[in-house]
């Protein structure tokens, strides 16, 4: 198992390949279907956006609501495929990384070797484990759209697995 | 004739709406420890691992198994000697959900098709009701993720393809979903009967036990010859190859016309989550 902490350095990314297991802490943001259509929209406008995309981690899910004494609700990964239309323009413009479940197109993946990032996969269903891997849980933009929102996380010894590293790799 | 009021039946939907959300089925539990002894693929093991630790985590600190708490399946059997008193029945699952959902903060995934509006309660319920002989009320709550819901597909082949052409749909089914829905999945599959009710079929297959076999001969033969070539696919848990995609398969049917052979794949991921109550 590997250790890294986020965000990641170019000679980080450089030693993974398909298949490592990694432990990964430090700061990610949540966003899904909804909040990326936002993004999306509001970059073609060349509206600034709400947060830093350049080396950001984003981590497709929507977490369950949390109770008073925890930091995040369940949080597991939501199918990456869905967001295939928009991960290789974000990769373009400095994204560091993603992290969901499941295949993605080839589109992707160029875009993954092209920008020397990566994409981990989650274990789609530990929605418990990975919210108490959650030490803190911020919404930082789009709260009208609840469990769809950016969330600010802190995560430590969040496990995954490299799906497609950043020379055309693959796990699948 | 026994007079129940909806209000027993919104209490129930509550009851095992919080139980569905946190607890894994103890046949999943079961079928996942099998899974994760047997599993040769190191990758497929580590997640198989991950997996068993989750639920058990779920159940330890009362919280969701998995963040997608699905829509509220409801699947009802109501005995024709019943008189429903009180307020409709809709309304009592959909206020038992309401509720449930609040109180064990459950994440709220339902909105409207077209504007994506999200109605903030996980209501409405998808409720199914059938009349049988009987004073009772069977009520089968199932919270529905839509990670392996998006990849059920519905065929409606020809007669002549017959059972190779019902068991070449299910694994087609569960090859094209690849790596998407959280495998190891477990399939729901509905034989026969009209575009609509095969799909009803299918999701009604889902809510037999793991490891069940339809009584009748045939079809359960289809379950095991269609659960066989599944596994053969090597897709494995999460998609990272190894010895087990499926969990296993249930087949429901009914009769259907002389021109169709309607076969419908519902597929659930490896959160099996299912309670029954009889009332």
């Amino acid at each position: 198992m590997k250790e890294l902490t986020l965000p990641l350095k170019k000679e980080d990314i450089a030693n993974l390949r398909a298949g490592d297991s990694v432990s990964l802490s430090g700061v990610i943001l949540t966003a899904r279907d909804c909040a990326h259509k936002r993004i999306c929209e509001m970059l073609k406008k060349n509206e600034k956006l709400p947060f830093e995309l350049k080396d950001a981690v984003i981590y497709y899910a929507g977490p369950c609501p949390a109770k008073t004494d925890k930091a995040s609700g369940s949080c597991g990964p939501t199918t990456s495929a869905r967001m295939e239309s928009f991960a290789p323009w974000l990769f373009d413009i400095g994204l560091g990384a993603i992290i969901g479940k499941g295949e993605m197109n080839n589109e992707v993946r160029e875009a993954i070797i092209r920008n020397q990032s990566v994409y981990f996969a989650a274990i789609g269903g530990a929605g418990a484990l990975y919210g108490n891997a959650i030490t803190k849980s911020e919404c930082i933009a789009f709260p009208d759209l609840l469990s769809e929102a950016v969330h600010r996380l802190e995560v430590k010894n969040f496990p995954a697995v490299v799906a497609y590293d950043s020379f055309g790799g693959s796990i699948y | 004739m026994r007079k129940i009021n909806t209000r027993l039946i919104e209490e129930a939907v509550y009851k095992a709406a919080l139980q569905a959300g946190v607890n894994l089925t103890p046949t999943c539990v079961d079928a996942m420890k099998k899974a994760r002894s047997e599993e040769t693929n190191k990758a497929a093991k580590f997640a198989l691992e991950k997996l068993i630790e989750n639920s058990e985590i779920a159940v330890e600190q009362n919280m969701p198994v998995c963040q997608d708490t699905g829509m509220a399946v409801v699947l009802m059997e109501i005995g024709q000697e019943v008189f429903l008193e009180g307020k409709l029945l809709s309304d009592a699952v959909n206020d038992g959900v309401r509720n449930a959902y609040k109180d064990g903060y459950f994440r709220k995934s339902v909105c409207d098709p077209i504007t994506r509006k999200n109605t903030s309660d996980n209501t409405p319920a998808v409720i199914h009701t059938e009349i049988v002989e009987g004073d009772k009320i069977s009520i089968t709550f199932m919270p529905k993720g839509f990670g392996s819901e998006n990849m059920s597909r519905l065929y409606m082949l020809k007669p002549a393809q017959g059972i190779e052409g019902i068991i070449n749909a299910v694994v087609e089914t569960v090859a094209l979903a690849g790596s998407r829905p959280c495998p190891p999945v477990y399939v729901g599959v509905g034989i026969g009967g009209t575009f609509d009710t095969c799909a009803f079929l299918a999701k009604k297959a889902l809510t037999r036990e793991i490891g069940s076999n339809n009584p009748n001969k045939d079809i359960a033969q289809i379950e095991r010859e269609a659960l066989k070539r599944i596994n053969d696919l090597n897709i494995g848990c999460q998609g990272f190859h190894g010895d087990t995609t499926a969990l296993g398969v249930s087949c429901e049917y009914a009769p259907t016309h002389i021109a169709g052979l309607p076969v419908a794949v519902n597929i659930q991921c490896h959160c099996v989550r299912c309670v029954k109550v009889i009332i």
